[in-house]
Parts: C-alpha cells; structure tokens; sequence
C-alpha cells in the first residue's frame, strides 16, 4: 500500500535504509470542518524495532494504526507499509466467539493461505509459542481475558507479517496479568524478530516495552517527541553505568520525565480551549 | 535491541529459544498458575436435574390446567356442545384418531407447514444477504419488508383464492408471505448486530469479499438468523392454520385448520377443541425439539447464556 498525495524527493528524506514503516507529513481528517485528527506527522520505523506510542484519549492513536494497516486511506501525505499489510491485537482480542481459539489461529492462517495440511501442526506450535497448548478446543468465553489477548496474539502471529500492530491490548486487563504479559510480549517480540508498533496510554508500560517511545499530542495527533530507552535495557551497553545510577532508576527517571511532558501536552488542550 | 536476537519470519518459532532468556522475563509458571485461577470450569447436568428443572414444572402446569378446566365444568355443567370438559374433548380426540381424520389432518398441515417453511428459508436467506450487502436496495425495500411482517398474512388469502383458485398454490403463497419477511428481517437484524471490532478483526486477517461474507458476517450473524427462522416458523404455521380455516373445498386437502372450520360449521365444539388443542401441540413441540435446543446451543457455544 503507497498513498501518495504530497510527494515529497525521495533521496534527501529517505532515513536509514531497512525502514518498514514511512509515514511523510501523514494527514486525516475525518469530516471537513471538524479539523484533523492527525496532522503533518513523520515517522520512520526500522525493521524489527518496537516502538510504543503514548498519547492520551482522542489522540488519534486508534487512526493512526488502521493507516498504517491499510483499513484507511489518510487525506494527506504518504504512507510507506508492507503491501502485505500489517497483523493487528485489539483491546478485546477480538476472536470469533463461534470458533475454538485454535479454529481461530487457524482462520488466520486459512486467510493466509496456508495449506491445510499445514495448519494444525502451526496452530499448536503458535499456542505454544504464547503458552496455551492447552486451549485449542476451548471457546473464547471460556478462556479468561488474559488467555484470549494471548490467542489474539497467536492469531496475529498466525499471519506472518512483518508488522504487528498492537491497539492497547493490555488496557482491559487486572494488574497483575498485565505485568505478566508485558514480558510476554517482549519474550515472544525478540523470538519472532517482528517490528511491534505498540499503542499505550500507560507510561511505564510504554517505557518498559518499548525500545522509542513516541508522545503523540492531541488534535491533530503529531509526534511531539521521542524517547530511545533502547541503551538503557541492551544488557551489552554500558551507558548507564557511568551516568552513577542503576537501570531502574534510569528508567524511573525516565518514566517520570516522559509523564510530567504528557500532562503539559494534555494541559495546553485546557488553555487553547479557554481561548 | 538485546543482541542475539533472531528474527525468524519464516515461521519456523522453535520453543526452545524461549527459554533462553533466564533473565526473570521467564514467567511461564506464574502464567499457568494465573491460567488455572481464571478458568472456569463448564458444569453440565445429570439427566435427574433436567427432569426436575426443564420437564417437571410445565407438565405439572398442563395438569393443573386440566384439572381447574375440569372443576369448573364439574361446578358450573354448561351444555357439553358449548363447553364440554376434557373427558368429552378426551372422548373425541380418541375418537378422531380411530376414523383417521385426526392423523390425516396432522399430516397435511405439518407437511404444508414444513415444507412451506423450508421454501421460505430458501427464498429468504439469499434475499436477506443481497439486502444486507448492497445498501441502496435495503433503503429501497427495508420499509416493505418490515411492512409485510406486520401486515397479517391471511390477508394474502382472498387475493390467493383469486389468482390460484382453492388449490394447495393458495395455502402456500399465503405461509411463503408470512415466513420470507420474518426470516428475512431476523438475518438482517443479526447482521446489523455484528460487533464492528469483529469485521475489523476480519478484515485484518485478509477476508474480503465473499470471504469475509462466509467466513465473518455468516457465522456472526447467526443468532439473528436463527431468531429470524424461529419466528418465520411461527408465522408459516399461523398463516398455514388461518389459509386453512378460510379457503376450504377445491382441490385443497383437509387440514388441522380444515378440521377446525369443520367443527364451527357442526357446531361441535369437541371437534373446535380437538383441532386448536393440535395447533398448540404442534407448536409447542416443534418449539421444544427443534428452535429451543438450536438456539440454546448456538448462544451457550458463544457464551450468551447464562444458564
């Protein structure tokens, strides 16, 4: 998929050469008058990073991953993707709740055009990838939240698409199984190698999982700014280390810095709107 | 990025990389524990509590019915050809089985009901899912369709006895105008209801087209659907009884509903009785065998129902 509207010389903005993700000065507006909901926003993301984007409600989070997954088509600007298109998890999982969870990895790979003598040994090895070999005949109602975003994810796996688009998959959850499925997703993210973008309104999920992550202001959505907390978690960068405090405390700091700039940007909405 | 990751696409996920990473992201027994406290077990029922629960109460109601119909005839003694008890109705059921009237009787409707209705789910069915597709022709005929399952089906009857004669044709324009709109109303409602993440989720997964029909909206709108049936099943055997009780004679057969104007046209009310309380019956048992224990399956697989 390649919408280009604002074409913008190709060589003098190209970033790093194993982009997956290009958005150019990416637009969309849903209905004339009522302003955009995005806006003139850049983003290039490489292959195999996992990026999480923070934004508070009615940011255009939501919008901004159906462009990039091809449901819609922005009004403005370009959108480099895999033509494939991207797999996505949604806050409710979103399974079929007249499939099994393994007839559910299995429409996906179906859909994806595997063959059928393929697919059960693939179901099974993805539910065991997310830890619910167990599951397969059970239906989406009887698994509890966490075990369907898990098949979710294995559904999303099922696809083999470079992307994986995650739209607050963890928002719904209790505490504790959130805690756990965070690292369950880094685990399953460096086994698959896939580019993971990772919507959040939650700023320590989006400082422990992602390796950017991007602070998305609200209407019109653009990015205002960026965090790398990749050399704070690579255990072979020694960056922290001489700064004289601990990798927690790094990232404590950070989490602290990053929610103290998303009040501002949420603030600055009371001001203009008193104006 | 930690460094001795590998990307693998290609799909080949080996379960033994997973464990490489001792570094407490290992919470493969913290997730299981968390599995088995948050699953619920299903709980099913012995054929004892079945009885006690399902069959028990209604065939103790039927009974008391019986019985208060019985007092009240025993205290009030009305002339029996205006309100006879259950024993007289008892009396001529048994004896219209005897001569055959009875069996013959519920054959005919039943077939004309069932097959009635099997022709109006045939019709219906792709009617609805072309409506349901193509949005300029559901706003052109929504309104007359939903119009038609209002309108009283044996309304239909003078203008069938008109164009087809009292020929079966009759009957069964009259049960096909009852059933199509019904069914064709519940598929619609039942795609209308479809929860929009679904068909997002669908789509993502690469259905499109006829695809995301078969395999997304069909299934989803199924309880809807079969909703849709139950009441076009009512509908078939409403009109079937009342094409039945108007258009008599021809080369139309004798039915439960023919049965009934006979009753009226002897003044037997024993024959009136015999024939509504087979009309009942026929309901309540196509209701509990067939609908009940389809929808009951099809909402308990989608944990829409409680019990």
């Amino acid at each position: 998929m390649s919408t280009t509207t604002n074409a913008a010389p190709a060589a003098a903005s190209s970033p790093a050469p194993e982009a997956v993700i290009r958005l150019e000065n990416l637009g969309k507006t849903f209905v004339a008058g009522d302003g955009p909901v995005l806006q003139g926003l850049d983003l290039s993301i490489q292959r195999g990073q996992f990026v999480a984007l923070l934004g508070a409600s009615g940011s255009g989070k939501t919008t901004l991953l159906n462009v990039v997954a091809g449901l819609e088509d922005p009004t403005e600007g370009s959108v480099s993707a895999p033509a494939q298109g991207a797999a996505m998890m949604f806050q409710d999982a979103g399974l079929f709740p007249w499939l099994t969870a393994g007839k559910n990895v299995e429409l996906a790979l179906e859909l994806a055009g595997i063959p059928k003598a393929d697919r059960a040994d693939r179901v099974q090895e993805l539910l065991e990838l997310v830890r619910l070999p167990q599951v397969a005949d059970k239906r989406p109602h009887e698994l509890s939240g966490g075990m369907r975003q898990r098949v979710g994810l294995a559904r999303a796996l099922a696809q083999e698409r470079e992307v994986l688009l995650m739209d607050e998959p963890f928002s719904a959850l209790d505490a504790i199984t959130r805690d756990l499925l965070q690292d369950e997703v880094l685990r399953i993210w460096e086994v698959t190698g896939r580019t993971i973008v990772f919507i959040t309104h939650n700023v320590s999920e989006a400082v422990h999982l992602g390796q950017r992550v991007l602070l998305l202001s609200s209407r019109p959505g653009r990015i205002v700014q960026e965090w790398d907390t990749g050399p704070w978690k690579d255990p072979d960068s020694y960056g922290f280390e001489a700064s004289g405090q601990s990798r927690e405390e790094t990232l404590d700091e950070l989490t602290r810095t990053i929610t103290h700039r998303l009040r501002e940007e949420i603030g600055r909405h009371a001001r203009s709107s008193r104006t | 990025m930690p460094a001795h990751r590998e990307p693998e696409l290609d799909g080949s996920v080996s379960t033994a990389a997973t464990d490489r990473d001792g570094s407490g992201r290992d919470n493969a027994a913290a997730l299981a524990g968390l599995d088995a406290l948050q699953s619920r077990g299903g709980q099913s029922r012995t054929a004892a509590e079945i009885f006690r629960t399902r069959v028990a109460p209604p065939v103790v109601a039927l009974l008391a019915a019986v019985m208060v119909w019985q007092l009240v005839v025993a205290i009030v003694d009305p002339r029996p050809d205006i309100m006879p008890g259950p024993l007289e109705v008892g009396r001529q059921i048994a004896a219209s089985v005897a001569d055959g009237t009875l069996p013959g009787a519920l054959a005919t409707s039943l077939w004309r009901g069932l097959s009635g209705f099997l022709v109006a789910v045939l019709v219906a069915t792709p009617l609805a899912l072309l409506i349901a597709q193509w949005a300029g022709l559901r706003s052109a005929v929504g309104p007359l369709i939903t119009g038609l399952q209002v309108l009283p089906s044996v309304a239909w009857v003078p203008a069938a006895i008109v164009w087809f004669g009292l020929s079966d044709a009759t009957v069964y324009f009259v049960v096909l105008m009852g059933a199509i709109p019904s069914i064709v109303n519940g598929m619609l409602s039942g795609i209308d209801q479809i929860p929009p993440q679904l068909l997002k989720a669908g789509r993502v997964l690469g259905a499109d087209g006829w695809r995301l029909a078969v395999k997304v909206i069909l299934p989803a709108a199924m309880p809807g659907y079969v909703a849709g049936l139950k009441q076009g099943w009512a509908f078939s055997w409403r009109s079937l009884m009342g094409a039945e009780l108007i258009a008599i004679g021809g080369s139309i057969g004798f039915g439960l509903g023919s049965l009934l104007a006979q009753g009226r046209t002897v003044s037997d009310m024993a024959i009136v009785l015999t024939a509504v309380l087979s009309i009942l019956l026929v309901g309540i048992i196509v209701e509990l065998l067939f609908f009940n224990p389809l929808e009951k399956r099809l909402l308990r697989g989608r944990g829409l129902l409680a019990r």
